[in-house]
């Protein structure tokens, strides 16, 4: 019953919303003059050809395309080394590498966002007394790998515990008779550690990328040290944006129907493609 | 020690005894693993060790001193943030240990008792229930953020403490868990037993059930809290009054100001120093529950 008014009631009204839009009758005067009147696909069609639209996409499948792969992949070489053998002082990395996991979006956006500041900086302070001209992260060529740095950051160690922990229920044995037939290290890490822990690979692209498509509180909290972020520079930003600025919630409405749509189908887009090569393998 | 035993002789004592046991400890030192796992340590706390040096630095420092060059104006900043708006800012402090602490204990319940009814009893529309949950897995909450702020307003409940406990109480992926949990740790049997003593069905839930499912219920926990402090968008949308604010909602408009007034940024640092103290002592401390086994779901779903 919860479930039905907080989950499915929101998605029903946002849906009966996208489909309305205000009609002004008469001279707009008094309070019948404005009235909610059904428009069909109107909205959707207006929110899938708003150029701004359109980039914010662009935008942010940019940034999981940089930012998923590479979270994924450290968080990967992080969990096989620290299962690895031999590996020194791994507790101290294993809680190192998780920590930012308990820094809120927002504050570790206003960390780096002040690392990124070129008076602040560290790596100005290097490239200054190297000599070189440093990059500016915050411009707006860069600004994306900043803020996809920011997100890796907090990311990688809770993707890694969740690979870290499927390695450990891995039974000892299978390592012991590998090893015996000759098998390396990095073999053992290749061939057997990587495909056993394969559902906890897929689980963890799938959410990572989920959270890809909503991405809003970095570059909201950026926004004020850098001034190459658009009001709809992400999906989720526009919505915020139609929604509270421009007081146009009905295309707002339509907008997040089409990014939860968007969301669902490549979820399970994804997981059909993971499953057929899962079953490929077994052939 | 057997651990120590067994290890070669050339081996450093360096490692912990508790380390000793791990398998991923005996044998040769791999000097490559470790070096590439302690660069990665350097890279996820170097803000951090950013955050405390900034943070003793008054305005001018800020941007004149070399950034990891401490300076003593650490209380000097605590004081002038306490005094900042009447200490506004332990205010935002208070709420999001508010919206976190109870936001997780309602959610933890709620998970636990629905994901308890999926896994042991049937009912028409249980699969039904079940897919729809898993839908909404995949579409977390944010995206619902919006909408929900229409409904809302709807009935007046927006700029309330309401607006923001309410919706974070239903977690799809905490109920997901929780059956995953009752499925795995509540025989049937001891239910059934139970039933034939008399208990009533609420009670089997709150005194066998809860307890057998108790470290799970500390992970659903867990997760929730930082969710719900973590969170940015429902706040933010919710919520118009400053007094109202979880701590990542007023840093952001506090940083949102320094923009204009570069003086606040000190302010901003030091509340960031602060707000995350209180996190990461909770994880250090509840290190040993953090065992996530996403796939172990996948696979039984």
């Amino acid at each position: 019953m919860l479930f039905l008014a907080f989950m499915a009631a929101p998605i029903v009204y946002a849906v009966y919303l996208s489909f309305q839009k205000t009609q002004v009758t008469g001279l707009g005067l008094g309070s019948g003059a404005r009235k909610q009147v059904f428009v069909g696909f109107e909205n959707y069609v207006a929110a899938l050809s708003d150029p701004e639209f359109g980039a914010s996409i662009g935008r942010v499948l940019l940034y999981g395309l940089v930012l998923v792969p590479a979270m994924l992949g450290l968080a990967l070489l992080f969990a096989l080394l620290l299962d690895a053998r031999g590996t020194r002082a791994a507790g101290f990395s294993r809680v190192a590498i998780f920590l930012p996991y308990a820094v809120p979006a927002v504050i570790s956006s206003l960390l780096w966002g002040f690392l990124y500041l070129p008076g602040v900086s560290p790596f100005y302070f290097v490239f200054d007394a190297l000599g070189w001209e440093a990059p500016d992260i915050l411009s707006s060529d860069l600004v994306l790998f900043g803020i996809a740095n920011i997100a890796l950051w907090g990311g990688v160690g809770f993707n890694m515990i969740v690979m870290y922990t499927s390695l450990k229920a891995v039974p000892t044995e299978i390592y012991e008779a590998a090893k015996l037939d000759g098998a390396t290290e990095v073999d053992i890490a290749l061939k057997i550690k990587v495909p056993i822990i394969a559902p906890s690979i897929v689980m963890t692209s799938l959410f990572s990328l989920i959270a890809t498509l909503q991405v809003f509180a970095e570059p909201t909290t950026l926004r004020p040290l850098s001034n190459s972020l658009s009001t709809s520079w992400t999906p989720l930003m526009k919505v915020y944006r139609d929604a509270f600025t421009r007081d146009d919630i009905y295309s707002a409405a339509a907008t997040s129907v089409v990014i939860a749509l968007a969301t669902l189908l490549l979820s399970f887009l994804f997981l059909r493609i993971v499953q057929k090569r899962a079953f490929g393998q077994e052939d | 020690m057997t651990a120590t035993a067994t290890v070669p002789v050339d081996v450093p004592r360096l490692s912990k005894p508790r380390a000793g046991k791990d398998r991923a400890s005996r044998g040769k030192p791999n000097w490559i693993a470790t070096v590439i796992l302690l660069l990665g340590a350097l890279y996820c706390l170097l803000p951090v060790f950013w955050v405390v040096t900034a943070s003793t630095k008054d305005g001018s420092e800020l941007f004149s001193t070399f950034t990891f060059a401490p300076s003593s104006h650490l209380w000097d900043n605590i004081v002038e943030l306490t005094a900042y708006r009447d200490g506004v800012f332990w205010r935002w402090m208070l709420n999001t240990a508010l919206y976190a602490g109870v936001g997780a204990l309602l959610s933890t319940y709620v998970s636990a008792l629905s994901g308890y009814v999926l896994a042991k009893f049937t009912f028409p529309g249980k699969n039904t229930v079940f897919s729809v949950l898993l839908m909404g897995v995949l579409v977390p909450g944010v995206i619902l953020a919006i909408p929900q702020y229409f409904l809302f307003a709807q009935v007046g409940l927006t700029n309330t403490y309401w607006s923001v406990l309410l919706p974070q109480i239903i977690s799809p992926y905490g109920i997901y868990l929780a059956r995953i949990y009752a499925a795995a740790s509540v025989p049937t049997d001891v239910i059934e037993a139970a039933r034939t003593e008399g208990a009533g069905e609420m009670r089997i839930f709150s005194t066998i059930a809860t307890s057998m499912m108790l470290p799970g219920l500390v992970t659903i926990f867990l997760f929730q809290f930082v969710a719900i402090w973590n969170n940015f968008l429902l706040p933010y949308i919710m919520l118009g009054d400053d007094g109202l604010f979880p701590i990542t909602v007023g840093l952001n408009g506090l940083l949102n100001q320094g923009a204009t007034v570069p003086a606040l940024y000190t302010l901003v640092i030091t509340g960031a120093l602060l707000s995350v103290l209180p996190l990461i002592a909770m994880f250090l401390l509840l290190q040993r529950f953090w065992r996530v086994d996403l796939a172990a779901g996948a696979v039984k779903a």
